[in-house]
């Protein structure tokens, strides 16, 4: 390309001289990205679009049948074991997506408009347990929710239950509390990168019009935050959705996900293009439903102002 | 500056405490059960014993999987930082058409399931005929620590004064001698930052090791295993606690160095940012 732009004809050379000179930049710039971005089309590209091949063929045991077909999207879609997973995975990684957005906006409020001097403390005690191994929190929990677990003999030693409940463990609420934990970090530091883009005038100026604290809140700093809390939910719903150590270690037989099914197909089952096709299917559905998530934060966000 | 009170409800003040209780309350029982002298992690408390932690260095299951995963940390972090480091100069130095997509694409693993990630590359691997071992779960690793090893590297590149080095140049340093001399120092915490983040998600990671892993196990995969036996949890307890201790301390170096790579380029762009 650098041959090209040299070698072009003087007279353009003439007319535009900054030109050639824009272009070469971008043959640097590309230049200097070009391994970054090739590992990425070998490593995450090309296998999405195998992943998407696989869908549509057959396992013949121990080959692979390369002919067109759609049967696997039957299977993951009408056959219940699947459809039921499906929904489950949604429903949980809605839920935690909705919790954890939740349950983040008033630290990340706190820390953005109260923070004062120690705002990046606060940044840095937030994002502290988040770097510990995932699958060392998602262990914790289930020594806290556990039959012999912290919460029941807490508990029963303090006299409040007479014996351990069973409730805590293996079931869906284990995983979404699990998941919340996780993606705490997640959700909060979307949320108040975008608070703090809020100008601070604007709330000010719609209190010296009148609007109580609330209101101002409501109708100013919370509209304005939208971003944040979209970028948020999507980056918890998205991952959370095809989660596979949270429901193997604290979901029990009730807590099974999704990404468990697509795990035995690529393990025991040894189905690679039912897996493939598990895996295509939730990604759409999950895409969809984080759309039309989006769709309704924008459209209270109208509602607000 | 004027008197006018932000909405600060009374209980957000709590809230960030217990807020922050929440986030660290699970952590600590690892710590906690793993001086326990009981075997299963519940109150009250039966005594102190660093027993666990004795029996660890006697497990050579054990021993193996830390050198698997230290070899793997240190591989997959030093090329993960490698690509970093092209791709975030390329993105805060130059303009050009796709600047965007690319880093959306490079960015990609951060948001997507790392299960189907961790299958598709699987599938292409055995395609390709590559047999599973630490080397696949390095390509894995690295896949995954980029985008972390972007935001380190974005943050301590960008602001990044130019005329500094035009400066060096006209002073009479060589290319190389402006390089070392004046690149070199300014950018040098940020890409040890990013060395220490990559290498910290490379110990800690499990979906894609577990996957992508032919039969040797790094201590996630370890721990895996010995999850399905209960009496072996006190010493797992010990091993994580460990790990939790290690990811901390490599972690909060990270930061430090982080905000200094950040404030000699004059810009406090946030590691999350």
């Amino acid at each position: 390309m650098t041959v090209a732009a040299e070698g072009s004809p003087p007279l353009r050379m003439a007319g535009s001289r900054r030109s050639p000179l824009l272009q070469s930049e971008a043959v640097q710039g590309l230049a200097l990205i070009s391994p970054t971005f090739v590992y990425a089309l070998i490593l995450l590209v090309l296998p999405i679009l195998v992943v998407i091949a696989h869908s549509f063929w057959t396992q013949n045991y121990l080959t692979i049948d390369h002919t067109f077909t759609l049967e696997n999207y039957r299977i993951a879609l009408t056959e219940p074991i699947y459809r039921d997973l499906l929904w489950r995975s949604l429903y949980i990684s809605l839920t935690v997506s909705l919790l954890t957005v939740a349950l983040a906006y008033p630290i990340a409020y706190f820390i953005s408009f109260h923070g004062g001097r120690h705002k990046s403390l606060w940044l840095f005690l937030i994002t502290i347990p988040f770097w510990t191994s995932y699958l060392l929190r998602v262990m914790s929990w289930k020594v806290i929710l556990g039959y012999n677990g912290v919460l029941n003999s807490g508990l029963m030693g303090l006299g409040i239950i007479d014996e351990p409940s069973t409730a805590l463990l293996y079931n869906s609420s284990a995983v979404i509390i699990t998941l919340t934990h996780a993606w705490a970090t997640f959700a909060i530091l979307p949320i108040f990168v975008s608070l703090e883009k809020v100008d601070r005038t604007l709330v000010e100026a719609a209190t010296d019009l009148g609007d109580g604290p609330l209101r101002s809140f409501l109708r100013v700093t919370l509209p304005l935050s939208a971003p944040g809390i979209i970028s948020a939910a999507l980056i918890v719903m998205i991952p959370t959705v095809g989660d596979y150590v949270t429901p193997k270690l604290v979901g029990g037989k009730d807590g099974v996900m999704i990404a468990n099914a697509i795990q035995a197909q690529f393990g025991k089952a040894s189905n690679w293009p039912l897996g493939a096709a598990l895996s295509v299917t939730t990604m759409i559905i999950v895409s969809l439903m984080a759309g039309a998530t989006v769709l309704v934060i924008r459209a209270l966000q109208r509602l607000a102002r | 500056m004027t008197a006018i009170k932000r909405f600060l409800p009374g209980w957000l003040p709590s809230y960030a405490v217990l807020y922050l209780l929440f986030l660290y309350l699970p952590v600590i029982f690892l710590p906690i059960f793993s001086i326990n002298t009981a075997a299963t992690p519940k109150f009250p408390l039966s005594g102190v014993t660093l027993h666990w932690y004795e029996d660890l260095p006697h497990t050579p299951a054990l021993i193996d999987a830390t050198w698997n995963s230290l070899m793997v940390g240190v591989s997959a972090s030093i090329l993960s930082t490698v690509l970093g480091i092209l791709a975030a100069r390329s993105i805060t130095r130059y303009r050009y058409p796709g600047r965007r997509a690319i880093n959306g694409l490079i960015m990609a693993p951060l948001v997507l399931p790392e299960v189907i990630v961790a299958i598709s590359m699987l599938l292409v691997m055995l395609q390709l005929g590559l047999s599973l071992s630490l080397f696949t779960v390095v390509l894995g690793h690295v896949l995954v620590c980029i985008p972390y090893s972007m935001t380190v590297l974005t943050s301590g590149f960008e602001g990044f004064d130019r005329s500094l080095e035009e400066a060096s140049a006209d002073l009479g340093e060589s290319a190389f001698g402006t390089f070392r001399r004046v690149t070199l120092p300014m950018v040098a915490p940020a890409i040890i930052s990013s060395l220490l983040v990559c290498f910290t998600i490379s110990l800690d990671e499990f979906i894609i090791a577990f996957f992508l892993t032919g039969t040797e196990a790094t201590l996630p995969i370890y721990i895996w295993g010995q999850l399905r036996f209960a009496a072996k949890l006190p010493g797992v307890l010990a091993l994580g606690t460990l790990l939790l201790f290690a990811s901390f301390v490599l972690m909060t170096t990270a930061e430090i160095l982080r905000r200094r790579a950040a404030r000699r380029t004059q810009n406090e762009g946030g590691l999350h940012a």
